[in-house]
């Protein structure tokens, strides 16, 4: 069982309170018309799915029904930091993980 | 290879079963193979042998990062059933399926492959309406498969509760009577001993560390125990495919998640077929030592971690215990969690790669065992003849650039 901090509530709540919806930080085409077949495709269905650090989408759906990311480690399923959606990670693979 | 009989029983007894001889050897590596197959479960292990069994091709290694079979093909609840509601997913699985039919006899190995049928379950309208239409596509696709009401569900299953008190009252299923359950790990044994009997190399403790390139060709591994030249390699590595695919330097439309599975403790024939329920989101089954396995959702966050969370457990349970109250106080003994490699589409991918000579079996989510022979047979043709296997070739990564999916989402009864 995960005990997941949300940033909007300000409290660390059960994971049945919350469901993943996968990798975070995935831009929408800006120009839908001119976006290639392959683009589209990399945009839809093509996923990093690091083994060890994961910036990932998580809703709050039995709290207060707000989206936020978690960087979490898809190991040993340690979560680093949870953040609003526009923020930017502070823990991010290339730094690796701050104490 | 030593062939296996009741008259060989009888004989060893006399010796005190001392002469036996190992199942397969443990070669070390030649410097150069045909091909390289990186991944030793039931569907690297169904590759190497249809390679060298209908396609003449034994000069190949299978290398295993661990044992042989110690990955998902340990870890599955062996259901086997072809009831898919695709044409093209429908074969796929129909080909493994007439596969499975006479393993045991092609194999020279006791699969314990044993056609006690499989139940889905409906327990709303829609339910129905979705049993209806993929019982339909599966006959016209010469695939068995009936549906039943309640009361012919009782006939089959008298210990579930079919009554109206239950959240989700059953209302009908469909049925596939040439379904049923393997013995899992007799599956990569099997499959293990025919290919090493035929000349195939099992590197055991063999972990691929690199896959090196020669411009955009392979040209062979990086392992632990050295560099090993193919120009064909087959990487069949279930929930590790996307690391694999990151060494090669190309991404996957797969996502990485655990899937968790329980056994009970051992008890007298109570269950003498499977039953799957997609809505209520549990299925079960007796194995013949009498354990009930039981199993159901994927946990839904990415995960390599081999366990998942509890609450997905207790879900699980739920379910099991509303279809089957009489298994309230069963106790169970043990609970494990295997990685699965999800499709978008929940079908698998069977295909050439962005690199020349590399090919790719994954994305077979939770449901790749009942698929094991037919995808080592397939894939097997794909390797040898460098293009995709008739069967296969719908599976190919492009069709998440071309939009062709084959959606097989609850199509199939989700429930694997």
């Amino acid at each position: 069982m995960l005990h997941i901090y949300c940033p909007h509530c300000a409290e660390t709540r059960e994971e049945e309170e919350f469901r993943p919806k996968g990798e975070a930080h995935i831009a929408r085409p800006v120009e839908p018309e001119a976006t290639s077949d392959e683009d589209w495709g990399n945009y839809l269905f093509f996923r990093k799915n690091p083994r060890g650090l994961h910036h990932e989408l998580w809703y709050h759906a039995a709290g207060c029904r707000k989206f936020f990311n978690v960087t979490r480690d898809t190991v040993s399923y340690q979560i680093h930091e949870t953040y609003k959606v526009g923020q930017k990670p502070s823990v991010t693979a290339d730094k690796g993980a701050a104490k | 290879m030593q062939h296996y009989s009741g008259f060989g029983l009888v004989k060893h007894a006399l010796t005190y079963h001392e002469n036996w001889q190992r199942a397969w050897r443990n070669p070390t590596p030649k410097k150069k193979y045909d091909i390289v197959i990186v991944g030793g479960g039931g569907h690297g292990l169904a590759t190497a042998y249809y390679l060298a069994k209908e396609h003449g091709i034994t000069n190949v290694a299978v290398v295993e990062k661990g044992w042989l079979g110690g990955g998902n093909t340990a870890r599955n609840t062996t259901i086997v059933r072809s009831n898919y509601l695709w044409d093209e997913a429908a074969w796929l699985y129909e080909h493994a399926m007439k596969l499975w039919e006479g393993l045991s006899q092609d194999l020279n190995y006791n699969v314990m492959y044993s056609q006690r049928g499989v139940m889905n379950l409906g327990h709303t309208l829609q339910d129905m309406r979705d049993i209806h239409r993929r019982v339909n596509a599966n006959r016209l696709n010469g695939i068995d498969g009936e549906v039943l009401d309640v009361k012919q569900i009782q006939e089959i299953v008298p210990i579930m509760d079919l009554s109206k008190n239950t959240r989700y009252p059953v209302m009908g299923a469909s049925w596939q009577p040439r379904g049923g359950v393997a013995r899992h790990d007799a599956v990569a044994w099997g499959f293990a001993r025919g290919a090493d009997a035929l000349g195939v190399d099992m590197l055991q403790q063999t972990e691929v560390t690199g896959i090196r390139k020669n411009g955009n060709k392979v040209v062979g591994v990086e392992t632990n125990r050295g560099f090993i030249a193919a120009d064909t390699v087959g990487v069949v590595t279930a929930g590790n495919s996307g690391v694999l695919a990151k060494m090669a330097g190309f991404q996957l439309p797969i996502e990485s998640h655990p899937l968790q599975a329980l056994v009970s403790e051992p008890m007298k024939p109570i269950l003498d077929t499977v039953v799957m329920s997609n809505k209520v989101h549990g299925y079960v089954s007796q194995s013949d030592k009498g354990d009930l396995v039981i199993g159901a959702g994927i946990d839904g966050y990415n995960g390599y971690g081999q366990r998942g969370s509890y609450a997905t457990i207790e879900h699980t349970l739920q379910a099991i215990v509303e279809m089957f109250p009489i298994f309230s106080r069963v106790r169970m003994n043990r609970q494990w969690g295997g990685i699965v490699d999800t499709c978008p589409d929940a079908c698998p991918i069977i295909s050439a790669t962005p690199v020349g000579g590399l090919f790719f079996n994954c994305g077979w989510g939770t449901g790749g065992f009942k698929a094991t022979p037919g995808s080592g047979n397939v894939f097997a043709a794909t390797l040898a003849a460098g293009k995709a296997h008739p069967l296969a070739a719908p599976f190919s990564i492009d069709r998440f650039i071309s939009g062709k999916l084959i959606d097989e989402h609850g199509a199939a009864g989700v429930a694997h």
